[in-house]
């Protein structure tokens, strides 16, 4: 008995060994080191000149697997629609479309891009958590040389560009090598019911009337469902940038030295949205509603306002038609407005791509004038400049929106890009902040806590 | 892997009928019966044994989930209780037992008194209506009790305005005092069909003649539960408990899909922190500490359960 049970030690400790190995890591780290710096010296060579378009055609038999997100109504539609035209041009090319939900591919892209069989191009979405994590483990191909070979510079505004650059060591955010492009811009910003708001107001002060107006009228001013607890942070941003610098917003999502949160700026915006909840500018009971009920609430006719994204605008168009207006958060000055905003994630090329070339060439591809054209025709409101416009519906106060942002330089980005935890910390922050939990002075403290725990072990 | 294909001939020759004839006390197990185990154990270690001890590597360290990662010992340990966040929701979860393993049971045991006394007529039906919440799947479970508590036009507060008491009616999952509570009563509706399945089944075997013993004796409702019907739900009691315990500790799509956690943390359970640091926020090491902390307390509260049921 002795001998066979000492047997089964010895296949349990095998086991024990074999489960445990080498540190956690190892096999991402050795696999990566190489090719980053091959990347690096390729990337320096085609520095000097900028290397003439390579020609895909003569690229022979080449599968892209691509993994993407875009699988909400109109963005399928320009997904499948480019990826059919750019087969068609180019014959030789394959492409293996894995579109997943936004959830689904944050949860899974990591472990994807790390594993043994990655894909060509994917979404990585922008800020520290998960594009600043893959640069930082070498997972991603830097594209600077692209960037001058396809003139992506000149197609893009500035900030969008920033938004999806990374240092090489993953460090610093939002300058350094460009590793993804967009093709959607997006807007939050404030949707109105033409029946109860005829004029939308055009400043902030005028929007504050209009709000006391409609909670005196017994209407709900402004609908809000909380529950998933990210919608705060568009809340509280919207209004943010409106009370703060937007450049402060920024260097503070860049972690620039010397940015910080808990400023009188900041603080003052989160006093600001308290009163509102204090005044009844909100639905009662918004950190325990839906982001989908409140805007189903929204399309009733239950409220004058709704904060949300322009990603929608298709749902509400749908539901309004014509009752249903779209504006810039109003601020100080209505002639340079200031709105949390962005674009779309960032495709991106992952350092196991074997054929770097032709990704590139898609990511040119999805992004060029034609491919604008498109996002426009089916719905889509492209980041990239001198877009053409839409011609019917919301879709066209959107756009225009859009353009009048750009041209004012007036996006503030995500707050929750900051830190890999930014998300968790700052959406449970602002359901405590407006749920009169903790009071403006201890929101804007316990943010910088979060911040500085993060910035101490960078 | 070379060790299975050695231990079989070692274990034959060993325990093979000619040399267990006379070194073996009668009972005692021969040693073939380790062959026997064999399969199984492997099969086991593969697929629990070596990802168990892979977690307990990992948590050992502070990984990214991509980078390499750097030794912390037992530091992640040391966080699990030292972490506010972290020790919030361990104590969430053991509020939530109380949902999910306490209330369950007291209904349970009332409809099963109740049963015990008077034979039901269509009880399989009645059975089964209360046990369905059991088959639907706890997403859908979720979703639909996110309707009926939306505090504007969710069933609950219509219901509770509709009879006058309108001054009742809360924001139930956004109320930092009664999200938890809402969460945890979810879980009640979902087990208590299940507790009490398991107890009218126990109910049924208790012969009929203790409880003509018993009001002989002049016992009422009440000493007939506690002096028949209770001591003899014992080991049903054990099951019940150690399978809603399970459930209650690993609790993760009801609260995923409900509330995310909040509002703030107030909702936050263990496993949705496992899955958050791993998933999310790239903490992997500190996700697998909660795992194993979450499996040890998980491990001592049933067997705790299973000593006193046993008894």
């Amino acid at each position: 008995v002795k001998k066979i049970s000492r047997a089964l030690a010895a296949l349990t400790l095998m086991g024990v060994v074999a489960a445990c190995g080498a540190t956690p890591g190892a096999d991402t780290a050795k696999k990566t080191a190489t090719p980053a710096a091959t990347t690096t010296a390729t990337a320096t060579s085609g520095t000097p000149a900028p290397a003439a378009t390579p020609d895909i055609s003569k690229a022979g038999d080449v599968t892209l697997t691509v993994w993407d997100q875009e699988v909400r109504g109109g963005q399928n539609k320009e997904m499948t629609q480019l990826n059919a035209a750019f087969q068609a041009k180019y014959p030789n090319v394959k492409i293996k479309r894995v579109a997943k939900s936004f959830e689904d591919l944050q949860t899974t892209l990591k472990l994807a891009v790390s594993g043994p069989k990655a894909p060509d191009v994917v979404e990585a979405n922008q800020g520290r958590p998960i594009m600043g994590s893959l640069v930082k483990a070498g997972l991603l191909k830097p594209l600077t040389s692209y960037e001058q070979t396809y003139g992506w510079d000149s197609r893009y505004s500035s900030l969008l560009l920033d938004l999806n650059k990374f240092s090489s060591d993953g460090k610093d955010f939002g300058s350094g090598d460009l590793y993804g492009l967009s093709q959607m811009g997006e807007i939050v910003g404030v949707y109105y019911n033409k029946d109860k708001v005829p004029t939308p107001p055009t400043t902030l002060d005028d929007f504050e009337a209009q709000l006391a107006a409609a909670k005196a009228a017994g209407d709900v001013p402004i609908q809000f469902g909380n529950l998933e607890k990210w919608p705060g942070i568009h809340e509280y941003e919207s209004v943010l940038g409106q009370v703060a610098d937007k450049q402060a917003v920024r260097d503070f999502v860049f972690a620039k030295p010397g940015a910080s949160f808990d400023n009188p700026e900041f603080t003052a915006a989160a006093t600001l949205i308290t009163d509102w909840v204090k005044k009844g500018y909100f639905n009662k009971g918004f950190n325990g509603t839906g982001y989908d009920p409140a805007t189903a609430n929204f399309t009733k006719g239950k409220s004058q306002f709704l904060i949300a994204g322009t990603w929608q605008t298709a749902t509400i168009d749908e539901k309004m038609g014509e009752k249903a207006g779209f504006m810039l958060m109003p601020g100080k000055d209505p002639a340079s407005p200031v709105s949390l905003g962005g674009e779309s994630l960032p495709f991106a090329i992952t350092s196991a791509a074997k054929n770097p070339d032709v990704a590139a060439a898609y990511i040119d591809f999805i992004t060029n004038p034609d491919a604008a054209k498109v996002l426009v025709d089916t719905d889509n409101l492209p980041a990239m400049k001198g877009a053409p416009a839409p011609t019917s519906g919301l879709s066209i106060q959107v756009a225009d929106a859009w353009q009048k942002l750009n041209a004012a330089d007036g996006v503030i980005p995500y707050l929750d890009y900051t830190t890999p935890t930014f998300y968790d910390d700052i959406s449970a922050a602002i359901q405590k902040l407006m749920g009169g939990k903790d009071s403006p002075q201890q929101f804007t403290a316990g943010v910088q806590g979060a911040y500085d725990k993060w910035a101490k072990s960078r | 892997m070379t060790m299975p294909a050695v231990t079989p001939p070692a274990a034959a020759a060993a325990g093979g009928p000619a040399g267990s004839r006379d070194e073996r006390p009668p009972g005692e197990p021969r040693r073939i019966g380790y062959l026997y185990l064999a399969p199984a154990f492997l099969v086991f270690a593969a697929f629990v044994l070596a990802p168990l001890l892979h977690a307990l590597w990992i948590s050992l360290f502070n990984w990214d989930g991509l980078t390499l990662a750097t030794w912390a010992g037992l530091h992640n340990y040391t966080q699990v209780f030292a972490d506010p966040a972290l020790r919030h929701a361990f104590l969430h979860g053991l509020i939530l037992l109380l949902f999910y393993a306490g209330l369950p049971l007291l209904i349970g045991l009332l409809l099963a008194g109740l049963m015990a006394r008077a034979r039901v007529r269509g009880l399989a039906l009645f059975r089964a209506v209360l046990f369905l919440p059991q088959v639907i799947a706890m997403v859908v479970v979720a979703s639909m009790w996110r309707m009926i508590y939306d505090p504007e036009n969710g069933a609950l507060n219509k219901l509770l305005r509709g009879v006058g008491l309108g001054g009742l009616a809360k924001d139930w999952l956004g109320d930092f005092n009664w999200a938890l509570p809402s969460v945890g009563l979810v879980g009640t509706w979902v087990y208590f069909g299940l507790v009490m399945v398991l107890l009218t089944a126990g109910v049924q075997k208790i012969p009929s003649s203790l409880y003509d013993a018993a009001r002989v004796d002049g016992a009422g409702l009440v000493r007939e539960f506690f002096a028949v019907t209770l001591p003899a739900l014992r080991g049903e009691i054990a099951v019940a408990l150690t399978l809603t315990t399970i459930y209650a500790l690993r609790n993760f799509d009801l609260v995923y899909i409900t509330t995310k956690g909040g509002p703030g943390d107030s909702t936050s359970v263990p496993a949705y922190q496992v899955y958050d640091r791993a998933f999310q926020t790239g903490a992997v090491g500190s996700a697998a500490a909660i795992g194993i902390t979450l499996a040890v307390i998980i491990f001592a509260i049933t067997f705790v359960i299973n000593r006193l049921g046993e008894r």
